[in-house]
């Protein structure tokens, strides 16, 4: 009988020392956020910003339209360390839409903020953007394409284990932002529409 | 109103921008009961009653609510009601079908077939085509009588726009057309005209005929017989044609960009990209069928909007050799300007699982691309890449002298309009209406003629390079 209970209570253990492993400590190992996943809230913008050195910064290259209009040019900048790559991803989109100053432009609608980043284990990207980014639009298939490569080409420039991005708008996928660009499937990184110079530094 | 006495009016009051009708017509027609209780009007029909309230645009129809775009107002002794009261109130609780049609003034009371008949004539070179739309579709036959056709519809009646043909510049084939009751049009052409050939053509809701009439033969009657050549051969600013049997281009589409609420980019000027892609549109189907002889569809011939698949379904299901589609660009700096031709762009992993296992077929560099069945059909476009960037290549050295042109004048892009094309397709960006100076340039009659010409001479040269051998 008791060698019966110290059975049980040894597999018990066993299995909650497995959930543990698997849920808890391994997630937090990998700073992992739950898989795939439109629709999930796991990772929303204003969550707190995982545990981490405060003011730690990290360079990455952020997207804006050129001074000829017709191409993005990369420019480096300081942002936050974000600590796996669903909040590191979620800081280089808040900075990049965030409002910029003259001279740069940004190709990001004024007013639009980020309401969740999603990262796949196979690399995909899915950035959910607010409507605004759809409503204040201005149009034209160029000025979309500067856009979503905008988006797109920041997250894949910055972190190399994100191949494609898909651009969701309040959390909803969307056929295209303006009529043109079709955004019904993940899009991977175009060097077309960024300019050929090297990056500027304006820090 | 058109029921089965035959045609009856029924009088109209029009308050504000509003058409009312009065009730006590509308009883008497329609054998209803009116009494007024309580501050509301019954109005009631075989047991069903429709409840109006004074200064409320909410009726209640046995039971249910529906709401009416202005209140029914008493003038003197009389209620009026506005019309859509017959279709929206009158409709659900009446034994007999009836159909307000609001645009033609029109109410039909039975089961009726009156399809909506409209016509539109364009010079072919010397010869002329006519045009006839019937909504929903119906059939019709053609006849000719002397210097007349006759084209009767298999209906009951017509609903006939007014006017049916809009007014022509001369010269044109067709001297007059008119209506004869109760479902055929007769349309007088000038003396001796050189035949007539008829072609019928479904288009969703609508039946298309078009009669493309031959002009006056004045030399000696070489053809006695009633057809008329076909348009390709009588268009004289022809180039020599190679080969005139095979006709590699037969229909070409034009899809306007944006419409109704859609109106894409906008002008500080007040240019909408709407309107100006649909009046591009219209101009290039006139000098495309008027030069080649092809038959031009448009995705839209007014201002709606249309969902990005049915455009290009309208090209796939009429087999359409060539989509265009028609846009006017923006950018966030005012100071970009120039046109662009765009050609579909497809990821590598889209291709690759477009293929469904002959990934080695996909176009990057072509060949051999007859045997891949499997493709879905929101990617059909793949097939087709090579052969749209051949056609872009052409746009681009026409527009070289006779459209300005952006830095970038060709691009690949992931365009959701051309990727179901199943056929070479291209997005034309005319330039920038964020730009002020190119907003005044874009909307002028100079720029869009010669953007058409030069547009009109890169689809000859295309038809030239197909008749060649071409890379089909």
């Amino acid at each position: 009988m008791s060698a019966r209970v110290l059975v049980t209570t040894a597999i018990g253990a066993a299995a909650l020392s497995l959930f543990v492993l698997l849920f808890v400590v391994l997630p937090r190992y990998y700073g992992r956020q739950p898989q795939r996943a439109p629709g999930m809230t796991a990772a929303a913008a204003s969550a707190p910003a995982a545990p981490a050195p405060p003011g730690r910064k990290i360079k990455a290259h952020l997207y804006y339209v050129s001074e000829d209009g017709m191409r993005l040019t990369r420019v480096e900048r300081d942002i936050p360390y974000g600590e796996g790559s669903v909040d590191q991803a979620r800081e280089i989109v808040v900075a990049q839409v965030a409002a910029v100053v003259d001279p740069l432009v940004s190709a990001i609608p004024a007013g639009t903020v980020l309401r969740a980043v999603f990262v796949t284990d196979k690399g995909e990207a899915f950035v959910d953007l607010s409507k605004d980014i759809v409503t204040a639009h201005p149009g034209g298939t160029l000025n979309e394409l500067l856009t979503v490569y905008t988006i797109v080409n920041v997250i894949t420039d910055n972190l190399p284990a994100v191949t494609s991005v898909q651009l969701l708008v309040d959390g909803k996928e969307v056929e295209t932002l303006a009529g043109h660009v079709d955004l019904r499937r993940p899009l991977t990184k175009n060097t077309a529409f960024v300019e050929e110079q090297g990056s500027k530094s304006e820090n | 109103m058109l029921s089965r006495d035959g045609r009856r009016p029924l009088a109209l009051a029009l308050v504000g921008d509003q058409e009312f009708v009065a009730l006590d017509d509308l009883a008497a027609t329609f054998q209803l009961a009116v009494q007024e209780s309580l501050g509301a009007v019954t109005v009631s029909y075989k047991g069903k009653t429709i409840v109006l309230t004074p200064d409320q645009t909410l009726a209640s129809v046995a039971g249910r609510l529906i709401s009416l775009p202005a209140p029914p107002t008493r003038q003197g002794r009389r209620w009026l009601v506005p019309v859509e009261f017959i279709s929206r109130a009158l409709a659900p609780i009446y034994d007999t079908h009836l159909e307000l049609r609001k645009p033609s003034r029109l109410l039909i009371v039975g089961d009726y077939r009156v399809p909506r008949v409209g016509a539109r004539y364009d010079a072919v070179g010397p010869a002329g085509r006519l045009t006839i739309d019937a909504t929903p579709r119906t059939n019709s036959t053609v006849s000719q009588d002397g210097d007349r056709i006759t084209i009767r519809f298999d209906g009951d009646a017509l609903d006939v726009a007014s006017p049916l043909l809009p007014p022509q510049t001369p010269p044109s084939l067709v001297t007059g057309i008119h209506v004869v009751e109760p479902v055929a049009i007769v349309v007088d052409l000038v003396p001796h005209f050189g035949g007539f050939k008829a072609a019928a053509q479904p288009l969703e809701n609508t039946m298309r005929l078009i009669v493309d009439i031959a002009p006056p033969v004045q030399t000696e009657p070489a053809a006695t017989a009633p057809t008329a050549p076909p348009p390709s051969v009588t268009t004289p600013e022809l180039p020599p044609s190679f080969g005139a049997p095979a006709i590699p281009l037969r229909t070409i589409t034009i899809d306007a960009g944006h419409g109704g609420e859609d109106e894409g980019a906008k002008g500080a000027g007040g240019a909408k990209e709407k309107d100006l892609a649909l009046a591009v549109a219209r101009r290039i189907r006139t000098a495309i069928e008027a030069r080649l002889g092809v038959r031009v569809l448009l995705t839209r011939d007014d201002d709606r909007n249309i969902p990005l698949d049915e455009r290009t379904a309208l090209a796939n299901n009429n087999k359409a050799d060539l989509f265009v589609s028609i846009h006017a660009n923006a950018s966030m700096r005012k100071t970009v300007s120039g046109a662009a031709i765009f050609v579909a762009a497809f990821d590598k992993d889209t291709a690759r699982s477009a293929g469904l296992g002959a990934p080695e077929r996909v176009p990057a560099f072509g060949g051999g691309l007859r045997d891949i069945e499997m493709i879905p059909w929101d990617l059909a476009q793949i097939r087709h890449v090579q052969q749209s960037s051949a056609f872009a290549t052409l746009l681009q050295a026409q527009f070289r002298d006779h459209v300005p042109l952006s830095a970038h004048p060709a691009e690949l892009a992931p365009l959701r309009v051309l990727e179901s094309a199943n056929m070479p397709a291209v997005l034309i960006e005319l330039g920038y209406l964020s730009n002020p100076e190119q907003e005044k340039l874009l909307t002028g009659d100079a720029f869009q003629s010669a953007f058409v010409q030069a547009l009109t001479e890169a689809v000859v040269r295309y038809r030239e390079s197909l008749q060649n051998g071409g890379t089909r």
